[in-house]
């Protein structure tokens, strides 16, 4: 490596650390418990959960590139999130089980979702930002009607349900004995390999950020007008990021389809997927990277636990009609609703911007 | 004989039924400093936008060291050579004064496109941007918000972006607006130190009439949009065209 200031950790966090002993604390809780889950939390639901935070982390990290360090607000997100899905989904459910057929998907996904987002960049990151979102929003309902119309090759609303190559299966022991006490199969294994993606993911984005490229970009989010008149082409770096978001979007989409052995419109392509990107991002802190593997982590514990937590609560509530109607696990949404405003309104920085000591 | 390191061309632009900037037609050399000159609403900053490409032209051309850059978006006027300050500042606010210098400097270099390097191992650049912080003297300052600057600093800040980009052609637009007055030799003093050089040109909007006399080897002066004289600072600044454009403004003010 050139240089050589800092060592191997701060090469890997390319010189962009935590910078908070307690979000350094919090993130490193977060991948021990990533790391740990499938041996320390027995069943289906922990080990299902984590994989979800995984792909969130990688959604909402690639979206934070284009929100908080480029300041695009678009719409289009989910979609290269489906691309990705239906790119593993088709090529495996056509092709049959295989992992030249998974290469195959990805790298069509990514082909698609690269010329979408040189499409979409160059025509409309001309316009002012309002338009901007309007366009991703009208492309993004767009390809959510033709991903349901054409149902002969996306399964319509019912999606594409398919057979993963054999590692993945969780008829899959590679060992014959158990691992500190954890029988290893398919599933273990897949889980594994979509954690590591998220790690490259990750790392590899907060190298973008951390870049002489990723410093235009925020510096385009400040001053798009001096960014231009520096002689940045302001146009070409947000293409660039909108490209670079949207090929991190379409891999996470692939792992969540190879986790899931299915993709449909409502579990990639749907537009409450995209509000949850946009919670986790200015939840956990715009602009920040790590704010997206806070942001996911809590959002993600909330949507699969908070609904158990509720009822629980409205049962024991049961005497006072109102009280249990109110905390009823139908309306965990409600509640999710009031801590994104109360989030907000008390650390408008973010959980990340917060901790760092920022406003 | 060498092309005019910036030329304009009978550069107009109109508003509705308004005429900012009429025909202005002017070349500048380098190694020379033109102050240019004229009432509020003059048209000068509305010139430097058609020459810089802030603002597209109605009709006429700009021409970079002969070559026409009339078409160009303002992005590759810069990386051409033609570096301007701006008069109200503009800045990136919430990027430290360091990191402001150094995407200046960085934009020169070229080397924005790099994707995999870490910026902090880019040490030329961050070096050069810490040397010219010392020369606009804000090395005291280099951690400090561009927000968070007085005035001037944030003039000054303005001054170390474009030095930074190290163009053939500097247009400073009322460098010295805001400053207090002990700040000011050091902001001219930079500007005489990048005339000395020989090889650039150098335009500066200025109202100081001192500061005027003191640095400009020519002045021109504008007027309702017009270029209505040119030549050097003693005789322009006695001719009768200024006296009446400065004072037929004060006659309108008095009303």
């Amino acid at each position: 490596m050139s240089g050589g200031r800092g060592g191997v950790l701060a090469a890997l966090l390319s010189d962009d650390g935590p910078r908070s002993r307690v979000l350094a604390v919090l993130l490193l809780a977060i991948a021990a418990g990533l790391a740990a889950t499938p041996f320390v939390f027995p069943g289906s639901q922990p080990i299902g959960a984590a994989a979800k935070i995984c792909v969130f982390i990688m959604l909402a990290a690639s979206y934070d590139i284009l929100l908080g360090y480029t300041g695009v607000v678009s719409f289009a997100h989910t979609m290269f999130f489906g691309i990705g899905g239906y790119g593993v989904a088709i090529a495996l459910d056509r092709l049959g089980p295989g992992w030249g057929q998974v290469a195959l998907g990805v790298v069509a996904a990514l082909g698609l979702s690269c010329v979408l987002a040189l499409a979409i960049g160059l025509i409309s990151l001309r316009v002012r930002a309002i338009f901007f979102a309007m366009i991703t929003l009208a492309v993004a309902s767009a390809f959510l009607v033709l991903a349901s119309q054409l149902s002969t090759l996306t399964g319509g609303e019912d999606g594409i349900s398919f057979q993963l190559p054999g590692e993945l299966r969780p008829a899959f022991r590679p060992f014959a004995e158990p691992v500190l006490g954890l029988a290893i199969n398919g599933r273990v294994l897949a889980y594994y390999m979509i954690l590591a993606v998220t790690v490259l993911v990750f790392l590899g984005l907060l190298r973008v950020v951390n870049s002489p490229f990723g410093r235009v970009l925020q510096a385009i989010r400040e001053n798009e007008f001096r960014a231009e008149a520096l002689g940045y082409r302001v146009v070409a770096y947000r293409t660039a990021a909108s490209v670079i978001s949207a090929c991190a979007a379409t891999v996470a989409g692939a792992m969540l389809a190879l986790w899931l052995r299915y993709n449909g419109p409502d579990t990639t392509l749907s537009f409450s997927i995209m509000i949850d990107v946009l919670l986790m991002v200015v939840i956990g802190g715009m602009g920040t990277l790590y704010g997206a593997v806070v942001g996911a982590t809590l959002l993600v514990l909330a949507q699969t636990y908070l609904q158990a937590v509720m009822a629980k609560a409205s049962a024991a509530a049961a005497g006072a009609p109102i009280v249990a109607a109110i905390l009823h696990p139908d309306r965990w949404l409600l509640w999710l609703g009031v801590l994104f405003v109360l989030s907000v309104y008390f650390f408008p920085t973010g959980v990340v911007g917060r901790l760092r000591g920022g406003r | 004989m060498a092309a005019p390191a910036l030329e304009t061309r009978d550069l107009t632009v109109r508003f509705g039924g308004h005429v900012a900037v009429d025909g202005v037609s002017c070349a500048f050399e380098a190694g020379t400093l033109t102050a240019i000159v004229g009432p509020n609403g003059a048209g000068k900053t509305t010139w430097f936008n058609l020459i810089s490409g802030q603002l597209p032209a109605t009709s006429g051309r700009v021409l970079l060291g002969g070559r026409d850059i009339s078409g160009l978006p303002a992005s590759s006027r810069t990386r051409l050579g033609l570096g301007r300050a701006f008069q109200l500042t503009n800045l990136f606010p919430g990027l430290s004064v360091r990191e402001n210098v150094r995407l200046a400097v960085q934009a020169r270099a070229g080397a924005g496109a790099d994707l995999l390097r870490r910026w902090t191992h880019r040490r030329d650049l961050i070096d050069e941007a810490e040397d010219i912080l010392e020369q606009v003297r804000l090395s005291g300052r280099a951690g400090t918000l561009a927000a968070e600057l007085p005035d001037g600093d944030q003039r000054k800040l303005e001054v170390a972006l474009l030095i930074a980009l190290r163009p053939r052609v500097f247009m400073f637009d009322e460098p010295t607006a805001g400053m207090s007055v002990d700040e000011v030799p050091t902001v001219l003093s930079l500007i005489q130190d990048l005339r000395r050089q020989g090889d650039r040109a150098i335009l500066l909007v200025e109202h100081k009439m001192d500061v005027v006399r003191s640095l400009a080897d020519r002045v021109v002066v504008l007027h309702n949009g017009a270029l209505v004289a040119d030549g050097p600072p003693a005789e322009v600044m006695e001719s009768a065209v200024v006296r009446e454009a400065y004072l037929g403004l004060e006659a309108a003010l008095d009303e």
